[in-house]
């Protein structure tokens, strides 16, 4: 291929992937999509298609070695895909090439993929078809002895495809996650696009990641994504970060925080756009802080959406209601909706979609995710990070006051959370952060905020009182130091400081 | 006398699908001479036809008759193994103990 002209695409309505692949498919070309068994070759081949009946009204032609017509129809029925419609409609058609059982044709002499070849010329002439899926390689080779001719058959279809100007997905079996593009060295012919899928067990987490080996002279970007597959959604690849950029016009509002001391110390409350992250020790007020930041809210008739991942509803509605705040009344009224979930109960990924989706659904004007921290639970640094940059995607999107809580540390990855914490700051507006230290023989609390993009803030530390009605800031605190490792400590004669960067302490010994 | 039906698919008129075809009627002529019907079907200006019985591969030969059905594929440069596996009568005077299939 010699083109000179910048290389066309063909977005492919695949949730995330025209972000990630910055615009979709080489349009008009073939493309390899390689993975092990199991990986959501076959979803991504069939979605492809969908996608473009859906979306974009544009007929699609499915040639299946593997699975027949018939299971693949069913198999989709359930992702929202009435495949059978289409059929009949012209927007959809079979090269059903599948293997049967009463096919065992022995093979005397050469022979070549012509009819393959004609049938499937046929099928996109007879619909109009603009995408090809081919679904897998790896099933023909099983089917024929004589890997070269099949390879060159291979090549031939591509060429085909290529010749027909459609943009098509060829499908091909990996034996390995890490090594090679196939198994067959299909890879030949169609190297020009290069998709790997792969489904690994990272730290007893499974883990599907997409990465674009390569776009021949067309940008994309690269790296493995994380991608997750949806009962509801199909294929989503995550993160969705670059789709989001604050919206200017929300800049200069501001909203109460629910603390009228923290909104000061913020320059006069939080952005109406901003994502706050606050960190702090177990104990240390995180929660509090949460559930006066959605009471404000609700009080001023917003909706608030909040996901407690450490907390049980009625432990976070006895928490609330301690001090003040009636978390049922305001569920009743419509106001708010809170949802409780162990982290284990689902991917991080999932966790994200699930979020995602709540947002869409219930429309909050504010956000609380408490706490992230119990997400490292089953999801590796990364990937956590990632959740955070799809996240705040999808709240800067749609202008919501987001406040995210987190442990200052982690006890069990010490050594990847200062990276951590120093990239989850960078994501967010407005760090602030919660502390501990010791004075007189007692146990106290100190607040500071870090860091408050487009805005004044107070930089000074200070001391926080919870009581019986609420959290009160109160005087600066001097002569402070080891607010930012997460370990506070105060000089006094007779009190060494410890070194910043030691490991945090949790003085209330309270399981996290 | 069983009669024997055939359906020759190729794609083009490629040298391939010449040499299947010839292949074929020379198989015939020699062991079923008189009783067999060949019908060749080019998938590039049948596609429809090469749709219905799934042809993958070509050539494909599909005996219809007698039954079972059988398919073979390839242009049956070896004629041994290709009146083997379309199931053809042995040529008479041929003694018997043909390999089964094989010998490449």
């Amino acid at each position: 291929m010699t083109d000179v002209s910048p290389i066309e695409r063909l977005p492919t309505g695949i949730n995330g992937f025209d972000q990630v692949s910055l615009g979709g498919l080489p349009a008009g070309r073939p493309t390899f999509v390689g993975g092990t068994t199991g990986s959501g070759k076959t979803l991504f081949a069939v979605e492809f298609l969908a996608r473009g009946v859906l979306r974009s009204d544009e007929p699609g032609v499915f040639v299946s070695f593997e699975e027949t017509a018939q299971d693949i129809r069913r198999n989709y029925a359930s992702l929202g895909f009435p495949i059978a419609r289409w059929e009949e409609a012209g927007k959809w058609a079979f090269v059903d090439a599948s293997d049967q059982m009463d096919e065992e044709a022995p093979v005397v002499g050469a022979y070549d993929f012509g009819a393959l070849v004609a049938r499937i010329e046929h099928a996109v002439h007879r619909i109009g078809a603009r995408r090809v899926s081919v679904d897998s390689l790896g099933a023909v080779f099983s089917r024929f002895a004589d890997s070269a001719t099949v390879r060159h058959e291979m090549h031939r279809i591509a060429t085909a495809l290529a010749r027909l100007g459609v943009t098509s997905i060829v499908t091909a079996e990996r034996t390995h996650e890490h090594d090679g593009v196939s198994r067959n060295g299909v890879e030949e012919f169609v190297l020009d696009n290069v998709i790997v899928l792969r489904n690994v067990l990272v730290a007893e987490q499974r883990r599907r990641t997409i990465e674009i080996v390569k776009f021949r002279g067309a940008p994309h970007r690269t790296g493995e994504w994380l991608f997750t597959i949806d009962p509801r959604d199909g294929l989503v690849v995550i993160p969705l970060a670059f789709l989001g950029y604050p919206s200017q016009h929300a800049r200069s509002i501001r909203v109460t925080s629910g603390i009228a001391d923290l909104d000061q110390m913020c320059g006069g409350g939080f952005f109406k756009d901003a994502i706050a992250l606050l960190t702090g020790p177990s104990g240390a007020g995180k929660t509090m802080t949460a559930l006066r930041f959605i009471a404000s809210g609700t009080e001023t008739g917003e909706r608030c959406l909040a996901f407690a991942f450490d907390e049980g509803r009625e432990q976070l509605r006895r928490s609330a209601s301690g001090w003040g705040i009636d978390l049922a009344a305001a569920e009743d009224s419509g106001r708010l909706r809170t949802v409780c979930d162990y982290p284990e109960v689902a991917s991080i990924e999932d966790h994200f979609l699930r979020i995602r989706r709540a947002v869409e659904e219930f429309a909050p004007g504010r956000l609380v995710i408490d706490t992230l921290s119990a997400l490292e639970r089953i999801a590796a640094p990364r990937a956590l990070l990632d959740f955070v940059i799809a996240l705040s995607a999808v709240v800067r999107q749609q202008g919501i006051t987001t406040l995210l809580t987190s442990m200052p540390a982690t006890r069990l990855t010490p050594q990847l959370r200062p990276s951590i914490a120093g990239e989850l700051a960078s994501l967010t507006d407005l760090t602030i952060t919660l502390s501990y230290f010791e004075r007189g023989g007692e146990i106290q609390r100190a607040m500071a905020v870090l860091q408050a993009r487009g805005s004044a803030h107070d930089h000074r530390v200070r001391q926080v009182t919870i009581g019986a009605d609420g959290m009160h800031i109160g005087e600066p605190i001097t002569g402070f130091t080891g607010m930012l490792p997460g370990v506070t400590s105060l000089f006094s004669p007779g009190l060494p400081a410890d070194p910043a960067g030691s490991p945090p302490r949790q003085p209330d010994g309270r399981p996290h | 006398m069983t009669r024997f039906a055939f359906r020759l698919y190729v794609a083009g008129q490629t040298e391939r699908s010449q040499a299947a075809e010839a292949n074929l009627r020379a198989l015939c002529e020699s062991l079923l001479p008189g009783r067999y019907d060949l019908e060749v079907i080019d998938a590039e200006e049948h596609p429809g036809l090469a749709e219905e019985q799934r042809i993958l591969a070509t050539p494909t030969v599909l005996r219809l008759a007698p039954p079972p059905q059988r398919r073979v594929i390839g242009d049956l440069s070896d004629h041994r193994r290709a009146a083997y596996a379309l199931g053809l009568p042995r040529a008479p005077g041929q003694a018997d103990g043909i390999q089964r299939g094989d010998q490449t």
